[in-house]
């Protein structure tokens, strides 16, 4: 059972999306967990066959406790690392840490004592990748038993139907799992709070202009600008960018910034947009619309609630002025974008009505301090008035 | 073109009366246009190809050479940058290799070495291939070698069709054209448009669809890879034939998309594999189309011997149909 953000404990099994014996490809949704954040999907980090489940449907256990059991080409036999079979799920146990298959079996893992690797044939590859299939599973009828294109189509059935309706959000759990994570954050973290106004003209004209050429669908909204203008001006403050534990600070190598998105009946979740410095602000927007859909329909993937390494929230046209923000613990900084208004700003010496916005940060003091994240701010602010480099 | 109104009218040809009367239409058709070659005139070409064109245009724009490839091709290099439009004949390819240097080093250099300033416009044609025991210094298959010079144009006319309607365009093209003859395509007999009359040579043609597996070829072994996709068919694999007809550019985009499509290429080539024509051709696919196959790329080459004489010899070591078949079913697995 993965931990799927700081204040999860226990989570319920709702259902398995694949069955024993199928294959399981890296990225894989295999089942759905319930959590106080709604119906998760939950997905597997491993490529391999999925040799046997542990838990049924219904069943509550804490994080950490085994869910299944997945055999890997080149790995230990999944049996090696089983528990007796007979052995009910725990029902409640101590929390564990989820930690490798008994003795790690380094050999093995390259693959080198793995036996002959399964010839797959170029087209059968790009196909397997793009349809989320195992093709190194794959019974071949191609050259010399090859898997070749047409067993991945055979065996990328097309998406089973809707099944029966699934959990979706309570509300009221939310709202608990808020509550915790809030109060863990203000109970530990030495928060410090800066504020910059920044002028938007140059963004809002470019971003006018854009808009101008596209249908409505394909329109760009504010907040993915501000987005990526915080995942850049990140790759030079890496101690905003990452995850405190009980060890210290770790810099996050890869940026993906949370996404604050509020539920409409109140209650709030900040999933991740992964890898956002490198994606153009069309593939943001496509990301953006993608998690806003599934966050309100109450179907988060699992690496979309772990993964976020800062938060940004943008109050948008109709928020306050400026928002100061708790940082949603093991991350160590979360930006604000208030709503931008005209006010009178002084350009060349004289007095003009700009549209400003207030840009804050609110940072782990244990990690980084007021200078460097007024550097920051000031990076953010600087990227804003240069958005066709965004 | 339309499928309105009636028919085309057709007559039966030879793929030798193809070629000569193409030479005929532009000897008729521009006065810089000549033929030369070794006993082209008085004798009718070494496969009478050009029989009856000295009695019909005399012996100004029909002019037996020495035996001296050298000599002649450099003469009408010279010719074609004084403003003529010379056709020279080379028996074989294995010849032309007499005539190597005004080909490389003269002709395809100089538009480029005169700054753009001197077109080289000549035709050299040559017959290439085996299968008439003439053993290994008049049958080997060495166009692939030319297709490696940048500053020719290299084709393969393997339909009457072509061997009609190529020389036109090769002759308008302002820079050297080499045609290679198969030898054993001469005695081919077919129908012909009476219309039939100049056609590109820069596209690869599909001679026959299919879904399975792509079978790219040229020039003599055409016939022999559209029986082996007959065959095919029987077994219910459907073949895809390309005729490639340029080999120098290669028409990599119709190569490229039928394999892209089948998924599986089978090269067949009259030529030696080690450094061939079928060894680039591959190395496009591996370039363009790595992601889209299924199979590796085969290939159906000639034995890598000098060409043996005897007749169960000679044929033993060249590409046949059923070599073409079996290295087809085995991209397929089967």
């Amino acid at each position: 059972m993965p931990s799927l953000g700081a204040d999860m404990e226990t989570g319920t099994l709702v259902e398995w999306l694949k069955n024993p014996g199928e294959p399981v490809h890296r990225g894989d949704v295999i089942a759905v967990v319930e959590t106080q954040k709604g119906a998760i999907e939950i997905e597997v980090f491993e490529t391999g066959v999925l040799d046997r489940v542990l838990l049924t449907p219904g069943v509550k256990v804490p994080v950490g406790t085994p869910m299944a059991l997945i055999s890997t080409p080149g790995g230990p036999p999944a049996t090696a690392a089983a528990p007796p079979p007979a052995a009910p799920a725990p029902a409640l146990v101590q929390p564990l840490r989820p930690s490798p298959p008994v003795a790690p079996a380094p050999i093995a893992r390259v693959g080198v004592a793995a036996g002959p690797r399964p010839h797959v044939s170029p087209a059968a590859r790009k196909l397997a990748e793009a349809r989320g299939v195992s093709a190194a599973a794959l019974t071949g009828t191609g050259p010399g038993g090859a898997v070749v294109r047409a067993d991945v189509e055979r065996a990328a059935a097309p998406p089973p139907a809707e099944g029966p309706k699934r959990a979706g959000l309570d509300l009221g759990e939310m709202r608990k799992a808020i509550a915790a994570a809030m109060a863990r954050s203000k109970r530990e973290i030495p928060h410090y709070y800066l504020s910059q106004p920044v002028d938007m003209s140059a963004t809002l004209d470019w971003l006018k202009a854009v808009n101008a050429a596209r249908q409505p669908p394909e329109r760009l909204l504010l907040a993915v600008v501000l987005l990526k203008a915080v995942a850049l001006a990140l790759e030079d403050f890496p101690e905003f960018n990452g995850f405190y534990r009980d060890d210290g600070f770790h810099p996050s190598e890869t940026i993906h910034p949370g996404t604050a998105i509020a539920i409409r009946g109140g209650g709030l979740v900040a999933p991740a947009i992964h890898d956002a410095d490198e994606k153009t602000l069309d593939e943001l927007m496509a990301a953006l619309h993608d998690l806003v859909a599934r966050t309100r329909a109450g179907r988060l993937r699992s690496s979309e609630l772990f993964d976020p390494t800062i938060t940004v929230t943008s109050l948008g046209e109709r928020g306050a002025e400026s928002v100061l923000g708790v940082i949603y613990p093991p991350q160590v900084a979360i930006v604000g974008f208030g709503a931008p208004a005209l006010r009178p700003w002084v350009a060349g010496g004289r007095i003009e009505a700009r549209p400003l916005m207030t840009v804050t940060l609110a940072g782990d003091h244990r990690v980084s301090d007021g200078h460097r994240g007024a550097l920051f701010l000031l990076e953010i602010e600087r990227r804003l008035q240069h958005p066709e480099d965004l | 073109m339309s499928a309105e109104g009636p028919a085309p009218a057709t007559m039966r040809t030879t793929y030798r009366e193809a070629v000569r009367q193409a030479i005929r239409e532009a000897l008729l058709a521009d006065e810089r246009v000549f033929l030369m070659g070794e006993d082209i005139g008085r004798y009718g070409g070494c496969y009478a190809v050009s029989k009856g064109l000295l009695a019909e245009f005399g012996p100004e724009r029909i002019r037996d050479t020495p035996l001296s490839e050298g000599a002649y091709v450099g003469a009408g290099i010279g010719a074609a940058l004084g403003g003529m439009r010379p056709i020279v004949e080379v028996m074989t390819v294995n010849f032309s290799l007499l005539a190597l240097d005004q080909i490389v080093n003269n002709a395809a250099t100089l538009l480029h070495m005169s700054g753009g300033q001197f077109n080289v416009p000549v035709v050299i044609r040559m017959a290439t291939g085996a299968g008439r025991q003439v053993a290994a210094q008049h049958s080997h298959s060495l166009e692939g070698w030319y297709a490696h010079i940048p500053g020719i144009k290299i084709v393969a006319p393997a339909t009457i069709e072509d061997a009609r309607g190529m020389l036109a365009t090769a002759l308008r093209d302002p820079n050297p054209v080499l045609i290679f003859e198969h030898v054993m395509l001469y005695n081919m007999e077919g129908d012909l448009a009476a219309t039939a009359g100049a056609v590109d040579i820069e596209k690869a043609v599909i001679r026959r669809p299919g879904r399975d597996v792509s079978l790219l070829t040229y020039g003599g072994t055409l016939f022999k890879t559209l029986e082996a996709a007959d065959a095919l068919a029987k077994e219910g694999i459907q073949a895809e034939v390309v005729d490639l007809r340029s080999l120098r550019p290669l028409d990599e985009a119709t190569i490229v998309g039928s394999v892209s499509r089948t998924r599986r290429a089978v090269i067949v080539d009259e030529g030696w594999k080690t450094g061939g024509l079928s060894a680039e051709i591959m190395a496009r696919i591996m370039e363009h189309a790595f992601w889209e196959l299924d199979a590796p790329v085969a290939r159906v080459c000639s034995a890598e011997i000098p060409m043996p004489y005897p007749r169960h010899l000679e044929q033993a070591a060249l590409p046949q149909p059923a070599a073409i078949v079996a290295a087809a079913r085995g991209t397929l697995g089967r």
